[in-house]
């Protein structure tokens, strides 16, 4: 099992998403220059937070549109994993690998701190595990997802909301909705469930030392993929 | 030499945050008149030839998202 983490001009969280890999979910774990066209020899895709080209035109855009997110796009309709976190997310959702966008937090706030999750659905491989309220960091400033009534109804319909923003007891109310997101969405998943986004960073929660280890029960769905 | 100037705004449907801000802002200098603001962008394209087509390509495939955002251009000299 090998996991290539994607580096782009302006990643942040490359190295946090390498070690929480390698030391932490126990796969292995290489970083891929933005430049390159393959990702032969890699079993899934980790693409990293950040600010990507300084999040020029719009966050995720110009990293969506390069050399190594048209291969992880072909890699990912193979139905291999692909995972984004926080800059990640907007730049599967710029790609057109996931339904939405990602706007300014309502508040205007960047908001950094520990949110409460809860699986939408748990038929995915990336949410099978989460089978209860989990506490994660965000650190984002535009996460406020998006999606016109028709794309609501359809991942409603077909189950693609991986998360949503919660309180301690698991009820997607209007106060723990951190930063505005419809429906309290904090990440979604492609129709097959192989692709997930989240503003989030289950990353950063691999580790006692750090805080907390509820990332683990997303970041475990690597140890069992048949690579 | 021709050019292109794209204009890119939030869907008039999604709360734009910062314009948000932005009209409070006026308000609180005094000019009670304003009643919203909107921020969008202007891209100014330097071009050897104008393609119209190929000028709505630009804005579909980078330009804009159309998920959220909407756009016009208009051809200069």
């Amino acid at each position: 099992m090998k996991v290539a983490v994607l580096q782009f001009p302006g990643s942040n969280c490359d190295q946090d998403a390498l070690k929480s890999l390698r030391e932490d979910v126990g796969v292995s774990a290489e970083y891929v220059w933005h430049d390159e066209s393959s990702l032969n020899g890699f079993d899934a895709v980790f693409i990293p937070g950040g600010f990507t080209y300084g999040d020029y035109l719009r966050c995720g855009a110009i990293a969506s549109r390069s050399a190594i997110m048209q291969e992880a796009i072909r890699f990912a309709s193979e139905g291999r994993p692909v995972i984004g976190a926080c800059n990640g997310f907007q730049i599967l959702a710029e790609s057109g690998l996931l339904p939405g966008a990602l706007l300014r937090n309502k508040n205007q706030k960047f908001i950094c701190e520990d949110v409460f999750l809860a699986a939408g659905t748990r038929r995915s491989m990336w949410t099978q595990g989460v089978d209860r309220v989990i506490r994660i960091p965000i650190a984002h400033g535009e996460g406020r997802y998006f999606i016109d009534e028709d794309g609501l109804k359809s991942i409603q319909d077909n189950e693609q909301i991986a998360f949503r923003y919660v309180n301690a007891q698991g009820s997607a109310i209007v106060e723990a909705n951190v930063n505005g997101s419809l429906d309290n969405i904090a990440g979604v998943i492609n129709k097959e469930g192989n692709v997930l986004g989240l503003m989030p960073h289950p990353e950063r929660a691999t580790k006692a030392l750090l805080g907390g280890t509820d990332g683990m029960l997303i970041m475990n769905a690597l140890t069992l993929v048949n690579a | 030499m021709p050019a292109v100037r794209v204009f890119v705004t939030l869907k008039p449907s999604l709360l734009d945050s910062a314009g948000r801000t932005v009209a409070g802002s006026l308000q609180h200098l005094g000019f009670d008149e304003v009643q919203d603001a909107r921020i969008g962008k202007v891209i100014h394209l330097q071009m050897e030839t104008v393609d119209e087509a190929r000028v709505q390509e630009m804005c579909k495939k980078l330009l804009a998202n159309t998920v959220i955002e909407d756009f016009q251009y208009e051809v200069i000299g």
